[in-house]
This record gives structure tokens, sequence and C-alpha cells, in this order.
């Protein structure tokens, strides 16, 4: 337990400055992260190699531009007038949660300035700063459910132990907050009846959940994994087709209140 | 006058339509579901537009000409589309979209325009032009200085309306449906008589102007008799009243081609009529749309004869017929209509289309459902541009009021506005680099720069030359204008639009400049980074060596950003400060048109690493492929360019693929509304919004037959994207496109 309490920590913290987040990119004018229109804040590196990943260059823990938080809160607010009733801050990546210790500060003073704060997660990181920002700081938690054995999930993120994420689910459900799931969708691989029922029965009960974002699978990133020099595992995997798609929306409509296709 | 239906006002007594509106408007907050689709009459009609639309693309854009007949508001028998369907009657000439000669611009002009068609004007008119009658053009000429034809011919002032018409004037033409002619002819006439000596000049020419003016009004009596209109009398109903004014609208494009001539702000007038005949069971809602759908199907079809140079600048055969939708009024109380919404549900009706160029005046206070259906036409069409009501109305003090070509605020029948094309301040700032000379010929422009033989730019110095060279292509500039206005007042005379405008109108001239996110580009990358110029052994820059990183304008990034804004800022100063013909007041734009492509080419390499001839970014857009930082940082930086500054307007031109915006329909239209609602309490002016994949426009290009209603926004307007020449198209492709995956 102790072992991998260390092993944990170890792998969970990117060290940088106190207040600084280390940042992959922004995108002032994010419309698929959260509700509304959003300031997406892409933060550096992530302890999975997912297959199908999008952002390949955000995976690796060093590189990126360092930013203090004052700096990212003055941008948020500067574009707080576009935001209107629903939209804010999401801090995605790569793995957000890496940095949670320096996203606390920065997510308070964002709920100072009044910006609805959201984060894009995977949830393999509960500690205590992870903790402060589900329980306080967080309006919303998205959090990406990569897939329900624990074969599918080491096949597609190269790590083990999918019940970290689901632990982090529970977790949230307790704080009463609110919460999206969001699920890549791939022919054969996630997109499978059974699997869909599975994640359907398992989150059924979890009231904060809002609504659950499909992400049909698609090969843009594809040229990012070739410009590091990266093997693209998933080559072979095709994209859905509309009726696959709406097959899997009508499975999952049972147990959620709104199935989005993101 | 006889006022049966309506309540009174200060209207009543003399000429005020806006007091007629305001007492008798029936504002609407509800949703679109009232609208209808189009009637059998408009769609048989528009079938029948439609063909010769496509008769005239394959016959060059061109389906007919007149070379006998000079256009005039009388002159030709009256026409029809199709006359058993028209509901709404009236075309330019006695034959749909026949091109007219109006050779008082100048007869060259219209020489060149018809021989690039294989024609010839009838000789007597060729003699008559030759030997006795002078044009705008011929005066113009005949007063330039040396000076002056430098700067226009080595394209540091382009566009210049000097062999053809300025436009930009917009006819109160609301006047003749809500008190017939009869009336305006005596209230023009009560002005001549109280217009009095000393004879001086300005005297003199008001009072000539004035009797043109009456002599105008008598004409579209004429008019409307071909057509078995009595227009003597104030409209009666609806269809009159939209009648009345097309025809009114319709005197102004038969005498004038002028580069923009707007339509004003008509639908929320209109609305007024369009509602008492519903209330009183008069007619139906099917026969509402159909008079504003025949009314806008009319207003697509003008067409003037321009030579293809005249293209080059003004792509796709552009008329800006510009119709300002929305706004609120002072009181607080909304402008918005149903008929607004009617004039809207045309792009669907119809299709898509350039014209009119509908602009909706957006204030945060809009109705809701206005609002998400401005979004949701603006997002299926890409034909509508949207504009500050509360900035305008703040700084220009006049809540009733129309756009003039683009993006410019003119209070309706109070006030016009002298067209002034623009300079090219890239080329300005390289005049500070280069001792005062074209940086292409070597030609020298300006005095009193020293040339700079350092090694790299010096911001201050840079800073310091710039402003001189601003002053002197200000002056310059200035000179071409007092002439070109002056000969157009005396040449070319808009006497048909100004007998609906208020005798001696306040006046503003509109000067503009293009090239605004080179220059702050440039600047910097002098002042962030280190630039080494390159220069020829003749001494001037021929490229520009940058070591190090600056920041670009379109980031939100306050350093760059402040330069910009400071540019303009500085030579609106310069401006501000010279004499204007008619005690004009001198307000500035930040527009290019399509003309950044032309632009471009005339301008050599700059301090940002732009290398000669490539294209500038439209307006006042950030540069292409500069903004990383996502739209909204975009829209955030041209946000902070002054319109106190920039009073004639700051266009932008924000294109976007449909799954940016959102991922499906209903989010699309809550952030589109919610980025119009953002970008406009940062104080911005204007944006012009494209939803459209890049591919079905490199698609568009390759079957330019299947796309022919594509329309899409360009600086300040809207074009047919298959009518503009390959090279815009391949720059509009070019452009940004936000996408964010």
């Amino acid at each position: 337990m102790l072992l991998l309490w260390i092993l944990n920590l170890k792998s969970c913290l990117i060290k940088t400055e106190e207040n600084i987040l280390r940042v992959h990119s922004i995108e002032s004018f994010g419309t698929h992260d959260g509700p509304g229109i959003r300031m997406v804040i892409f933060l550096q590196g992530c302890k999975l190699k997912c297959l199908y990943c999008h952002n390949p260059d955000t995976i690796e823990t060093s590189g990126g531009k360092l930013y203090h938080i004052e700096e990212l809160v003055k941008m948020a607010v500067k574009e707080k007038p576009y935001f209107g009733k629903k939209g804010g801050v999401t801090v995605s990546g790569g793995e957000p949660l890496l940095q949670s210790k320096e996203l606390v500060p920065f997510f308070k003073r964002l709920k100072e300035e009044g910006i609805h704060t959201n984060i894009d997660t995977n949830g393999r990181i509960l500690n205590h700063f992870t903790e402060e920002l589900l329980d306080t700081y967080a309006d919303l938690v998205m959090l990406d459910i990569k897939h329900m054995t624990e074969e599918g999930y080491e096949a597609i993120t190269g790590m083990r132990n999918k019940e970290t994420a689901f632990n982090f689910a529970k977790h949230r459900e307790a704080s009463g907050k609110k919460m999206w799931l969001r699920y890549v969708l791939i022919p054969e691989i996630t997109n499978k009846p059974e699997l869909l029922h599975q994640m359907g029965a398992y989150f059924k009960d979890y009231k904060t959940i809002e609504k659950i974002e499909l992400q049909p699978y698609h090969k843009l990133g594809i040229h990012k994994w070739e410009a590091l020099g990266w093997d693209y595992q998933l080559k072979d995997a095709r994209e859905n087709t509309e009726e696959e798609i709406d097959a899997a929306v009508e499975i999952l409509k049972n147990y959620f209140k709104e199935v989005k296709v993101n | 006058m006889e006022v049966k239906q309506f309540n009174y006002g200060v209207w009543t007594e003399k000429v005020n339509v806006r007091d007629f509106v305001t007492n008798n408007i029936t504002p609407y907050h509800g949703t679109s579901e009232f609208l209808v689709g189009p009637s059998a009459k408009t769609q048989k009609l528009w079938e029948v537009c439609k063909e010769a639309t496509k008769e005239e693309r394959q016959n060059n854009g061109v389906r007919s000409v007149d070379t006998e007949t000079v256009s005039t508001v009388s002159a030709f028998d009256a026409g029809y589309i199709d006359r058993d369907n028209e509901v709404i009657v009236g075309l330019q000439t006695d034959e749909l979209l026949k091109r007219t000669m109006k050779p008082f611009g100048g007869f060259k002009v219209v020489q060149k325009a018809l021989q690039e068609q294989g024609v010839k004007p009838n000789s007597n008119l060729t003699e008559l032009f030759s030997k006795y009658v002078k044009t705008h053009n011929d005066g113009v000429f005949d007063a330039y200085n040396a000076e002056i034809k430098k700067y226009r011919s080595l394209g540091f002032l382009t566009g210049l309306p000097d062999n053809y018409a300025r436009g930009r004037i917009i006819g109160d033409y609301r006047r003749v449906a809500l008190y017939g002619i009869n009336f305006l002819i005596k209230s023009k006439q009560e002005d001549l008589s109280n217009i009095k000596g000393p004879m001086s000049d300005a005297v003199i020419r008001l009072r000539e102007e004035v009797s043109e003016q009456i002599k105008a009004l008598k004409e579209i009596i004429e008019l409307g008799a071909k057509y078995d209109l009595d227009l003597t009398r104030p409209a009666e109903n609806a269809k009159e009243a939209v009648q009345w004014t097309y025809m009114a609208y319709l005197a102004a494009v038969k005498e004038q081609d002028g580069a923009a001539m707007s339509l004003g702000n008509v639908s929320t007038f209109l609305d007024i009529y369009i509602e008492n005949d519903l209330q009183e069971g008069l007619i139906t809602e099917e026969e509402a749309q159909e008079y504003i759908d025949q009314f806008v199907m009319k207003l697509r079809m003008v067409r003037h004869l321009r030579m293809s140079a005249y293209d080059e600048i003004f792509a796709g055969d552009p008329t800006w017929v510009t119709e300002a939708i929305g706004g609120m009024f002072e009181d607080g109380r909304t402008k918005v209509t149903k008929t607004s919404f009617r004039f809207l549900n045309t792009l669907y009706n119809l299709g898509p289309s350039p014209e009119p160029n509908m602009t909706i005046l957006w204030s945060k206070d809009l109705p809701q459902n206005f609002k998400d259906f401005c979004a949701k036409v603006s997002i299926d069409t890409s034909s509508i541009q949207f504009e500050n009501d509360e900035l305008m109305r703040e700084n220009r003090g006049s809540d009733d009021y129309g756009i003039a070509c683009c993006v410019s605020h003119q209070a309706l029948g109070k006030s016009i506005q002298f067209f002034g094309a623009r300079t090219n301040l890239a080329k300005t700032l390289l005049l500070a680099i280069n001792g005062g000379r074209c940086e292409i010929t070597g030609t020298q422009m300006v005095d009193g720069i020293e040339p700079c033989d350092c090694e790299y730019l010096d911001f201050d110095k840079v800073m310091a030359n710039f402003k001189i060279a601003m002053k002197e292509v200000a002056r310059v500039y200035n000179d071409s204008m007092n002439i070109i206005h002056y000969m157009h007042d005396k040449y070319y005379y808009e006497k048909a639009q100004m007998a609906l405008i208020d005798t001696n109108p306040s006046i503003n001239i509109a000067y503009g400049i293009a090239g605004l996110s080179i220059v702050a580009d440039s600047l910097s990358a002098i002042k962030y980074a280190k630039v080494k110029p390159i220069r020829n052994e003749d001494g001037l820059t021929v490229d520009f060596k940058i070591e190090g990183d600056f920041p670009y304008y379109g980031n939100d990034d306050d350093r760059v950003d402040e330069l910009a804004a400071k540019a303009v800022a500085d030579f609106n100063d310069e401006l501000k400060q010279l004499a204007v013909y008619k005690d004009a007041e001198p307000t500035m734009s930040v527009l290019t048109i399509t003309s950044n492509v032309v632009y471009g080419k005339k301008t050599g390499a700059t301090p940002d690493g732009r290398a000669k001839g490539i294209p500038f970014a439209p307006g006042a857009n950030p540069m292409h492929g500069r903004d990383s930082q996502g739209a909204i940082a975009s829209l955030n930086s041209v946000a902070k360019i002054n319109y106190k500054d920039s009073q004639d307007g700051i266009s932008n031109t924000f294109s976007v693929v449909p799954k940016s915006l959102g991922a499906n329909e209903e989010d699309r239209i809550e952030n589109l509304a919610t980025i119009l609602d953002g970008y406009f309490s940062r104080n911005a002016q204007h944006v012009n919004i494209n939803v459209l994949d890049k591919e079905t426009l490199i698609d568009a290009m390759d079957h330019p037959e299947e796309y022919p209603q594509l329309t899409i926004r360009v600086s300040g307007y809207a074009v047919n994207f298959v009518r503009l020449t390959k090279e815009q198209q391949l720059e509009v492709i070019t452009r940004s496109f936000h996408e964010s995956m």
C-alpha cells in the first residue's frame, strides 16, 4: 500500500515553481470541452498513452510553456464577456490533474472572478489537491471512461487499474457536484453493445452525472504521431458509421439523462 | 397632409420619418414561427431571375447592355420580369439585368466597359461627351496635380472615386412612401426660398443643388407613372409602401452607379404599414412576405456597368444595397419588428445572396428570439453581417440610421458621406524606412525623412519617420479628396438621392486605411525582435531578416495590439487637422473590401516577414495564420482599435467551420449569439461571419456551376463566391478559418 502511494505520488506530479502551470497550448474559443464557449487550457504531460490520443504532443511531461496562474486568470477575465451564461475555463491536456497542486489556487482565483471551472480528466489521480478541486473549486468535471474492462483499459491506455477512475467518480458523486462522462467510441473496441450496457448499469444511479458525451473516433491526430516519430497503433481502426453512432446513443439513453455526440 | 390610421406627431407637419416610426412601431419579441415560405408567384418570378443570372454568368458576367440611352431617373420604358406574377414592379431598364451607361462619372470608363463587351456607345453620345459635355472624371484630372497623380499611380492611394461615381449617399427612400412626392416638393421649395444671400459660393451652390433636387422629384413622379403608380400622394397600404419605397430607391440606381448605394433602414418603417394591414385583415402573412420577397428580389437584380479593372478592387460585382436591420431606440425600445424577420426570411425563401447586404444592428438588449434567429440565419447562409448598435448610437448621436456602403453609420435623411477609398498604410510605413522613397520604384515621395543605413531598425526612429510619412500621405490624400468631391458635386450630383435628404445635411468624409495588421506586426517585430533590413544597390530595402520572437496582432496581446490601435489613432489625428471641402468632418475606416489582394501586390516586403506581393489581411483582420490563440483572442485584438479613432468603421471578417462553432445546431446558434454579445461588449464595431467548411469553397472553385448562390462575407459585404477571380478565391481560402479540434 505504501509502495503504491509512493508510486502514485511520484507519477502524479509535474514539478514546477509555485503557482506556475506547464501549458501545451491555449484555445480561446473552445466549444467542445464543456458547456458554452470556453477558454481551454491544454496542460502539458500525461502518464497514459492512449492509442487514439489526438493530442500526443501533450503527453511528454517536460516541455510546454510556463505560465504564472495570474497570467492565465488575466486572459480568462478578458474572455469573460464571451462566456455568456454557460461558458468558462476548461483545463484539459495532457492530464491536467498531474498539476493539481497548482490548479487549486488557479481555480480558486477563477471562482473569485466569477468564472465557471471545468476539468477534463482521465481520473487517475486522487490526492488531497485533487480532492479539494473536486469538492470545492471545480464546477464541472468531465471524466473520461476509457474502457469498462481491465484488459480493454490496459490495451487502450497502456496502464492497469481502471478502478482508480471509478473511485474518482465515486468521490465526485459524494461531493454532489456536476459531472459529465466522456467516452471515445471506436467500432469493435469500445462501441460494443455489452460494454455500453455495462457502463450504463454501473453509472445509472449516479445523481451528479448530467450527461454522457460520445466522442466518435477520428483519425485527425495521426499526423501529430507521425510528427513525433511515434508509431500510430490504431491504423487499422475505422471511424463509426452514422448507424453505429445512433445505435450507441440508443443504448445509453436507457441509462443517462442526456447522451450527446460531440 | 392627410393622415388616417397612424398616430400623429411632429412628422405630420414636417418631414421626419424617425418621428413617424417611433410613434407607430410595433416592436416584436416573439420567435420566427410566424414566418411563411415563398408564394407561388414569388417562386415563379425567382425561377426567371435564376435563369437570367445563370445566363449572365455564362456570358462573362454581363447578360445585356444598352448602348443608346444615357440612364436617368425617367429614362427607359417600364420593364417587367414576368408581369402576371409581379406584385412589386420596377426595373432599372425595360429588361431584366440590362446594364446601362451612366456617363457623368466618366465617359472613358463607360467606353472601356462597353469595349470589354465588344460594343460601343452610340456615336452621337461619343461626340457629345468628347466635345461638349464634361464629366466628373474630366474635372478631377483637370485639377489633379503631379503629386496626387504620383501617389495614385504608385499605389499609395487607391480606389479613389475619381473616374466613377462615389456612392455612399443614402436617400431616405421611406419619405416617398410616407409623404408622397408633392409634399416633398413643397417642402424643398420652402427650403429653397429660405436660402438667401449674400450670394457666396456656398449659397449659390446650395440654391442650385436644391433646384436640381426638385427637378429630380418631378422625374420620380414620371418614373412612377410609367408603371401606373401615382407617387405624388403617400402610400395608402402596405403594398404601396413597399412599392413607393422601392421606386425611390430605383430612381437612385437609375441615375447613379456609385460603388455602394445603400437602402437604409426600411424594414422597421415598412412593418408599420404591414402590421396595420394585417390588423385590419386586409392582407395575409403570405402576402406580407410576398411583398418583401419580391422587393428583395428586385434589389438582388440591380446592376451597374463596370469595367473589369473595377472588379479587381471591388470583387464580385457588388452593389452594396445595404439594409440595416434591428437595433434599439434611444428610449430603450427595440426596433426589431416582424418585418425584420421577414427580410431575413428572404434568405430562405429565395436562398442565400450577397445582396441586399443585410446588416444586423446588434445590441445586448435585442430580443433573445431575434438574436437567436440572426445567429441561425448567419450559420445557414453566411449572408449577413453584424454591427454594434450601442457603440454607433452613442458615438454618432442618431438611432435612425443606415449603413453606408459596408460598415459606416449614416443618420438617415440628416447626413451624408463622401467616400474616400483608402491609403496603403503598409507602404506608408515603408516610406519611413526608405528615406521617403517608394520601396518598389525608388521614387521620392516624402521629403524630410533621413535614409537609415543602420544595421538594425530602431523602433523610436522608425516611429518618428512614420509620423512624418503619415502626415504627408494624409495631406496628399486630403488634397485629392477635396478635388474629387468638388467635381462630383459639380458634374455628377446625386440629385435624386439628395432630394430625399434634408437640405444642407451634415457631411463626413470617409478616409480609409489598408494594411493595418502588417503595420502592427512590423512595428512589433522592430520593437520586440531585431529586424535587419536587406538593401539593394540603390539603397532600397528589398527584404528583412528578423532575429528573435515578437508578438503578433490577433492574440489578445497588448504589446502589439496597442501598436495597431496607435497607428489608427495617429493617422486619424493627421487627417483631422486638414480642411475639407464643404466643411465635411473627417472620419476614417479600417476596411479593404477585397482589395487587400491588390494592395499586397503593390507592396514590397515588410518588416513583419511578409514577402513582397503577398496579400494583406482584409480590413482590420489579423494576418492569416498568425492568430494562434483561437478565435476569441483574435476578436479581442480587433476590438482594441478605438472606434473614436475610426468612426467610419472597423471591419473584421470571422470565418469558422461549422463544427468549431458547436457540436449541434442548437449549440452553434447559442454560441454565435454569445460571441456577438461578447465581441460587442468589448466595443468592437463590425464583424462578418462565415460559417463554412474550407472544402466547400475548394469544391466550389472546381465546380462553380453547382454553387450559383454560395455566398461568403468578405470585408464589409458579401459576394457570390463563384463570381470572384481565381486569385481572390484562393486568397479567401488561405484566410484563417477558426478550427478547434
